[in-house]
């Protein structure tokens, strides 16, 4: 349910397409420094839900508040200057640019150089690039990517590829971070790793987290709260305890292998 | 991090990390090579000479379409258009309002990005091949105009004759002479295009490029970075089309032409798209390659003399196709990426074997 304060709330959301209701009046908030999971069986609308938040697919109706701001008016890169940073389901990482250089591209928004500066690199263009190098560089220590900080990330493994994804929404600085499936596709000792870096970022930065997550363990572990999506309808929100004996939910859930 | 270190460290070690030429000895070499290449009428044949003055305003052009199509992934076969813009901007104002050289050249490189940023509109909406057919169009439009409008200013299909540049009291009339502009140019050029594609802007080329969706997602204006694409790009081919204009005196709406610009590309693929490296090698391989072509032309007809002399005209197009499709098959990351390869099994040296 929403409430005043929130950080983000969304209200009333409906997409659809053509005939496919990806997402049917659905509403939540997130609350201030929370790690919010969306869970829901394949093709429940969970990232049709984060393009909504980047304003990249529009909603029929409904409105998405954010720290004050109408997300469903404003372009997607304003969006991403307000704070929120988000990570791909299936990596989207400029695979031609070197880690380090996927993560100076994130700092974009905290950088003033224009064309000109770019053109003469002399100066502010020059500076700035040190002085931003420098965040990227901790970032890339608390990661773990000293190893591949020089290599084109279109070569990484997939594992990888997921860190440097979510290196590289680190690098915005945001204070609401959207996470579109971490781990899939990751062994064991991978997931582990990730869900330490995603509490770690949470304790050190007291940002706002919105999960997405199939592996149902790891989400009870991590998460304040949780939303449920099936077929484009919220059918529970709550702390994991209650949603793990939710009626609705394990329906949802039933014959399906996603749940454990 | 470790132990903490004063920020004044970070800077300068960041600052070398991020240098290109690490080692003295490349800054002298690099140094050496341009000091050569400024002498050559000293110790060159003319024929030599004007064959560099050719390359170095080539490499300026496919510069530009590299920022463009190599570095930001926007295709463009009008990159020859736009060197026809800069080169009637920069006669105009020379013969006609007899501005000096020296401030009709930047106006001509801005007069060209300015109409380059108009064409580049369509890019706001569509990509790959429909793109490709939309700057297409400038290759129809400003050669049109060229012909057809203000017949008394650009005298149609006559085209301009154009006057040798005047600087400082020197004419430049000869390749000689000539070479110290192009040569002065292209370094700039080169520069300028190093520094974009390290930059903020380079980055933002970069991704995209590689992942457009992405790029808006993560905060970047994807309208106005294509549009700076499109600009520079044809800042660099208006820069080209004067200096070419102004070297070879005459300038007519076919001087610059399709074939052109779909030899620029060419020149990108077998350089190396996307490396600053590329238009270099691109271009000093096209172009010798032609020359080869037409040296060889006469030797050809000698082994088969039943050729048609057409045929030995036709010479040049089939090397250039050959090697284009060469290149696709066997490297299609070009040359720039074999000296890189080249590079990392140099540093390696000890250890390769
Ligand atoms: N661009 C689109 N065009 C048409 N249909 C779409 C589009 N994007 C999503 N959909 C549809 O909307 C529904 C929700 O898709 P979405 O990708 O949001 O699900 P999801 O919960 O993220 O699933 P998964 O767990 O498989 O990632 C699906 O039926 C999908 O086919
Ligand atoms: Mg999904």
């Amino acid at each position: 349910m929403n409430s005043d304060d929130d950080h983000l709330s969304v209200k009333d959301v409906t997409l659809s397409f053509g005939g496919i209701m990806a997402l049917n009046d659905v509403s939540f908030g997130a609350r201030r420094g929370e790690i919010l999971a969306i869970i829901g069986p394949n093709g429940a609308g969970k990232t049709s839900l984060l393009n909504c938040l980047n304003n990249f697919y529009h909603p029929d109706q409904g409105s998405i508040f954010f720290e004050g701001h109408d997300l469903t008016r404003l372009p997607p890169y304003r969006i991403a200057q307000l704070g929120i940073a988000r990570t791909f389901q299936h990596t989207a990482l400029y695979t031609g640019l070197s880690t380090l250089d996927n993560l100076m591209a994130a700092r974009h928004i905290h950088m003033r150089a224009g064309m000109l500066d770019s053109l003469l690199y002399y100066g502010r263009a020059r500076s700035e690039d040190i002085a931003h190098r420098q965040v990227v560089e901790e970032i890339i220590d608390f990661l773990e990517m000293e190893h591949i900080r020089k290599s084109i990330v279109g070569a990484l493994p997939h594992g990888l590829r997921k860190r440097v994804d979510l290196g590289r929404a680190l690098a915005m600085e945001p204070s609401l971070l959207l996470l579109d499936e971490p781990m899939t596709g990751m062994n064991l000792e991978e997931k582990e790793d990730m869900a330490r870096f995603i509490l770690d970022i949470h304790d050190r930065r007291g940002i706002t987290i919105l999960l997405i997550e199939h592996d149902m363990g790891l989400v009870m572990d991590i998460a304040d709260r949780v939303v449920v999506l099936d077929f484009g309808t919220r059918i529970a929100e709550g702390p994991p305890d209650e949603i793990q004996r939710n009626e609705a939910v394990i329906n949802a859930y039933l014959g399906k292998t996603d749940i454990r | 991090m470790g132990v903490p270190r004063p920020a004044g460290e970070f800077d300068t070690s960041y600052a070398r990390d991020m240098a290109t030429i690490r080692q003295p000895w490349q800054w002298w070499l690099l140094f050496a090579f341009i000091l050569a290449l400024y002498g050559l009428p000293f110790y060159a044949s003319q024929s030599t000479v004007s064959l560099v003055n050719r390359i170095a305003i080539t490499i300026i052009a496919v510069q530009g379409l590299n920022l463009l199509t190599g570095y930001t992934g926007q295709i463009s076969l009008g990159q020859a258009a736009f060197m026809t813009t800069g080169g009637y901007i920069s006669a105009l104002l020379v013969n006609q309002a007899g501005w000096p050289f020296l401030a009709a050249l930047p106006l001509a490189a801005l007069g060209a990005g300015v109409i380059g940023l108009i064409f580049g509109l369509p890019s706001l909406r569509v990509k790959g091949f429909y793109l490709a057919m939309a700057t297409l169009a400038a290759q129809f439009i400003i050669p049109w105009f060229t012909r057809n409008a203000f017949p008394d200013v650009l005298n149609g299909a006559q085209g301009l004759n154009v006057q040798s540049p005047v600087l400082f009291g020197i004419v430049f009339n000869t390749p000689q002479k000539y070479l110290f502009l192009s040569l002065t140019v292209l370094v700039l050029s080169t520069v300028v295009a190093h520094n974009v594609s390290r930059s903020r802007l380079g980055r933002a080329f970069v991704a995209l490029r590689d992942h457009d969706l992405a790029a808006e997602l993560l905060g970047m204006n994807l309208f106005k970075y294509k549009l700076q694409a499109f600009f520079l790009a044809a800042v660099y081919a208006g820069l080209a089309g004067a200096l070419a204009a102004h070297n070879i005196r005459h300038l007519n709406s076919e001087t610059f032409n399709l074939n052109d610009s779909v030899v620029f590309l060419g020149m990108l693929v077998i350089g190396g798209l996307g490396s600053n490296l590329g238009p270099i090698f691109g271009a000093i391989v096209v172009e010798l390659l032609i020359e080869f072509a037409t040296l060889f032309g006469p030797f050809f007809i000698t082994l088969f003399p039943s050729t048609a002399a057409g045929a030995v005209q036709a010479l040049r197009p089939l090397f250039f196709g050959i090697t284009l499709m060469l290149f696709l098959i066997f490297e299609p990351r070009g040359l720039a990426h074999r000296w890189q390869l080249l590079k990392a099994a140099w540093r390696l040296r000890p250890f390769s074997h």
